[in-house]
């Protein structure tokens, strides 16, 4: 039973994986290919270790995957920050199709020119 | 007193990692945290311990539900945009204002905004929140704010304030 659950988790998150990578060379700038794979891969990779917790059971590798998961929520997004807020701030623009950037307005006045 | 509750949380991670009682793993668990305490130990929140206080760990378990339901569907709103032929997306940066106060609720606010539908928090100024959102659907600060913020607020405000 704990097989079953543990392989279909496994398919699940697979495939949210896959979804990611193919948005990653799907979207056009670096803000939505972030967005893609901040989403897809972390909820993926929270579910392919979740399987390995049904697939051992409750042991050493088990609780291993479980602070795996709660690393990775917590250090998924604060990556996926630090990555957006350098690119902005190194000069990279958005997409042309964007339709308003309120943070390249509002520091514009306070802004060194890089 | 404070400072070793924080110690003996990094040591209870280390033994989970190791999960083993051999007095070598111990040694080098205790020498780790001991390191890792003393150099990270100023940023650990002092006042973390209040969330043993059973009404806010009851709103911390909604809150943890409703993130889970927000992140699945976040993820299947980014599946139906990469598929679709046509990328149905219109991305900027917009700009909202949070009531939140303490910088753990902030952090999680944030991290919340990013793993949730179609949003990724860029900066965090003062009282506001520079947001990534992939399909802009309105111009009104305001209503920006109620769609991004204010299921989240309400949940951390009753958490951690």
């Amino acid at each position: 039973m704990n097989e079953i659950i543990g392989l279909t988790l496994l398919i699940i998150g697979i495939s949210f994986d896959v979804v990611g990578c193919i948005g990653l060379v799907r979207l056009p700038d670096i803000y939505n290919r972030l967005q893609a794979a901040t989403k897809c891969v972390t909820l993926g990779t929270c579910m392919i270790l979740l399987s390995v917790v049904f697939y051992t059971g409750f042991n050493s590798i088990g609780v291993k995957a479980l602070l795996c998961i709660w690393f990775v929520l917590i250090s998924s997004p604060t990556g996926a920050h630090a990555i957006a807020r350098a690119a902005h701030r190194s000069g990279i623009r958005l997409w042309e199709g964007s339709i308003m950037d309120k943070y390249a307005d509002d520091r514009e006045g306070t802004e060194d020119i890089a | 007193m404070k400072r070793f509750v924080h110690f003996l949380l990094l040591f209870g991670i280390w033994l989970l990692l190791t999960w083993s009682l051999h007095w070598q793993d111990l040694l080098a668990g205790g020498i780790i945290a001991l390191i890792a305490h003393v150099m990270l130990g100023d940023i650990y929140p002092v006042n973390a311990v209040k969330i043993l206080n059973p009404v806010r760990f009851f709103w911390l378990v909604v809150y943890g539900v409703t993130f889970f339901s927000y992140m699945v569907k976040a993820n299947f709103d980014v599946a139906y945009r990469v598929l679709n032929i046509n990328m149905p997306i219109r991305p900027g940066i917009v700009k909202v204002r949070t009531r939140l106060k303490t910088d753990m609720a902030r952090t999680f606010l944030a991290n919340s905004i990013t793993l949730t539908p179609g949003t990724l928090t860029v900066d965090c100024v003062d009282d506001h929140l520079y947001i990534h959102w992939i399909n802009i659907v309105s111009d009104d600060p305001n209503k920006e704010t109620e769609i991004i913020v204010q299921h989240f607020e309400k949940l951390l405000e009753r958490v951690f304030e």
